[in-house]
């Protein structure tokens, strides 16, 4: 099984079903199915081969959803990005996979155009969008949508070689080093942890499932795999800005499933009247990507009673790890559950042996949902993906500290390292200190999580200014726009005259966590 | 404070100045989508609905949480200028955007 056997299959067994719907349009199984035999024709005829990689950098739309299934038909990889990415990471990304291919929106061009133009190896960048805003210096090899859509010969379905072992995707990731990771994802992953999801979720073809997630993020991805899967429905949003249209959306199209992340049900629960609007049809609500406070657990529970709702954790490393059954949500509302249908999990201490219940230790994953290793990083990879109990299989430790109770059922301690959980994001105070450093006037700079009610942790840069800087934190702000992402860039900025120092003369951060929890802070 | 009574425009572009760091000012032209120019996310609306409510003292409802009212300094001129219509006391622009 192959993830574009996902499509195809739902093509031949209900080819007029409306499969997706977005700003206002709908597409069926079948035209959804042709339009992605045409990219993969496209691709091939623009001499991507097998396991080549393709970039694709799109907010959540159509093209988006089409092109992916297109590339998997060509036996090439996709690489979905965030289209919120700035072009130092986009550059760094294109270089970093080899990408031979880059499918994008011309609405998108003042932020890459340069990137476009200095990235080796592109064979062809396809534009979705006005093809009048295409410049000809843009690309020797650049192709409009509309003219790809245009030859009905190129329908037919393309010739494909791949097995499951072969890769399927790669999702960029945010790395301890600053520099981002490419989980390297098979068909076997892939289909392995979609079956595993839409099992515990009993998901059914009337299933009809919003997704408000950005697609380069797995959690809304998934979304999509999953419902073509199961041969339903899927709304697609751009994002969740304006909670009204979302609410409105749902009501209309008679959602059954809304995934979310805290950040989202937070804003949802600050909505003034929600009761008032029909979303009946609501039977589930997920939550990943950070801890849901139990207040508004309690309150999502009330406002949506006759919806199941769904803890859960994962990371991208494996997809998904766990799932707290609904009907546990009143004995243990602070867990994220038990391992997923078809997978293994349990807690080791620092020398790797197994702890039992009750005691912290980090979390390993055994299950063929977990990646193959980071892209072109082996020294990474061996550090995460570690001897099993077979010979020659690799298991995943997680880098979260976790407890297991009695029954298996898990808790979130913390990590292991000290990335930052910001947004349900994964951030790299090393990535944010690398952009910090490389503003002029910055001697010294350090980052730290904060707690935040909102956001889950908030990130804190201190600054040391070099001697004579006149640096502001609006110009640091305005650096940081434009070389990290939004849920990257700091809240809180404190100068100071000068940084503590341990003993090897480094930044002493857990100095500065220190004062950070002494009661008489400020922040 | 010189005394001058801003537009409602200005007042919101003031604000969004303040509270919005933008790489080009220029970017900031009265119909450009906010969203679309990445000047504004999720919780940025949440901060534009709050400085709205406790500047001018309207009520911002759920319904109203649009791109039409919302995502670009015309439309939410105009929306301001409708709530503000609708209020018993209509208040005159108040040189508060600097206290956001």
């Amino acid at each position: 099984m192959l993830l574009q056997h996902f499509l195809e299959n739902s093509a031949r067994r209900t080819p007029d079903k409306v499969a997706l719907v977005c700003r206002g349009e709908r597409l069926t199984y079948d035209e959804i199915n042709r339009k992605a035999n045409q990219v993969a024709f496209l691709l091939r005829s623009q001499g991507i081969k097998r396991g080549d990689r393709v970039a694709l950098f799109l907010d959540n739309s159509m093209e988006s959803i089409i092109s992916l299934f297109g590339i998997l038909k060509a036996d090439a990889v996709f690489l979905m990005l965030s289209s919120q990415l700035k072009a130092p990471k986009l550059a760094y990304i294109l270089e970093n996979s080899g990408a031979r291919a880059f499918i994008s929106d011309t609405g998108k061009l003042k932020s890459v155009s340069d990137v476009i133009r200095a990235a080796r190896g592109l064979e062809a960048v396809i534009l979705a969008g006005d093809k009048s805003r295409i410049e000809p210096a843009l690309h020797r090899n650049v192709i409009a949508w509309p003219e790809m859509e245009g030859a009905p010969e190129l329908q037919a379905a393309i010739r494909s070689a791949n097995i499951d072992v072969d890769l399927a995707s790669i999702i960029y990731t945010s790395g301890s080093t600053g520099n981002p990771k490419g989980v390297m994802l098979t068909h076997l992953n892939m289909v392995s942890a979609a079956t595993s999801i839409t099992t515990y979720l009993e998901n059914v073809p009337e299933d009809i499932v919003i997704n408000v997630l950005p697609l380069s993020f797995d959690y809304g991805l998934y979304q999509a795999l999953m419902a073509f899967k199961f041969g339903g429905t899927l709304v697609l949003e751009k994002s969740f800005v304006f909670p009204y249209e979302i609410i409105k959306r749902m009501a209309e199209e008679n959602v059954t499933g809304f995934p979310g992340v805290p950040t989202i049900f937070a804003i949802l629960l600050q909505m003034k009247d929600l009761k008032k609007y029909d979303l009946s049809s609501l039977r589930y609500i997920t939550n990943t990507a950070a801890a849901l406070p139990v207040t508004h657990i309690q309150q999502i529970r009330e406002t949506f009673p006759q919806a199941r709702l769904y803890s859960m954790y994962g990371l991208t490393e494996c997809k998904r790890v766990s799932y707290l059954p609904p009907e546990e949500l009143d004995r243990r509302p602070d867990s994220v559950g038990r391992g997923m249908p078809n997978e293994e999990v349990w807690i080791v201490d620092d020398r790797g042996a197994r702890l039992g219940p009750g005691a912290t230790g980090e979390l390993v994953v055994r299950g063929s949902n977990v990646m193959k290793g980071y892209w072109g990083d082996s020294e990474t990879t061996d550090r995460v993906l570690k001897p099993g109990p077979l010979p020659g299989e690799r298991v995943l430790y997680t880098g979260d500290l976790f407890r297991m109770d009695e029954e298996g059922y898990l808790y979130f301690v913390g990590r292991k390292d000290d990335m930052i959980k910001t947004r349900g994001e994964r951030v790299s105070p090393k990535e944010v200190e690398n952009a910090l450093y490389a503003a002029e006037g910055v001697a010294e700079a350090a980052v730290l999580p904060v707690p935040d009610e909102l956001l889950g942790s908030a990130i804190k840069a201190y600054i040391v200014r070099k001697d004579g800087a006149g640096l502001t934190d609006k110009q640091l702000l305005l650096h940081c726009k434009k070389m990290l992402e939004e849920f990257a860039i700091p809240k809180y900025f404190e100068f100071r005259d000068s940084l503590p120092k341990n003993a090897s003369g480094k930044i002493d951060k857990l100095s500065l966590k220190a004062e950070l929890q002494r009661p008489d802070r400020q922040n | 404070m010189d005394g001058k009574i801003m537009s409602l425009r200005d007042q919101i572009r003031s604000f969004i100045f303040e509270n919005f760091i933008l790489e080009k000012p220029e970017d900031l032209v009265d119909d450009a989508s906010l969203l679309e120019k990445g000047i504004m996310d999720s919780t940025g609306v949440l901060e534009l609905v709050a400085f709205l409510e406790s500047t001018y003292e309207i009520n911002v409802e759920d319904e109203e949480l649009i791109p039409e009212n919302l995502d670009s300094i015309k439309n939410i001129v105009v929306y301001l200028e409708r709530k503000l219509a609708q209020a018993s006391k209509p208040k005159a622009g108040q040189a508060s955007a600097a206290q956001a």
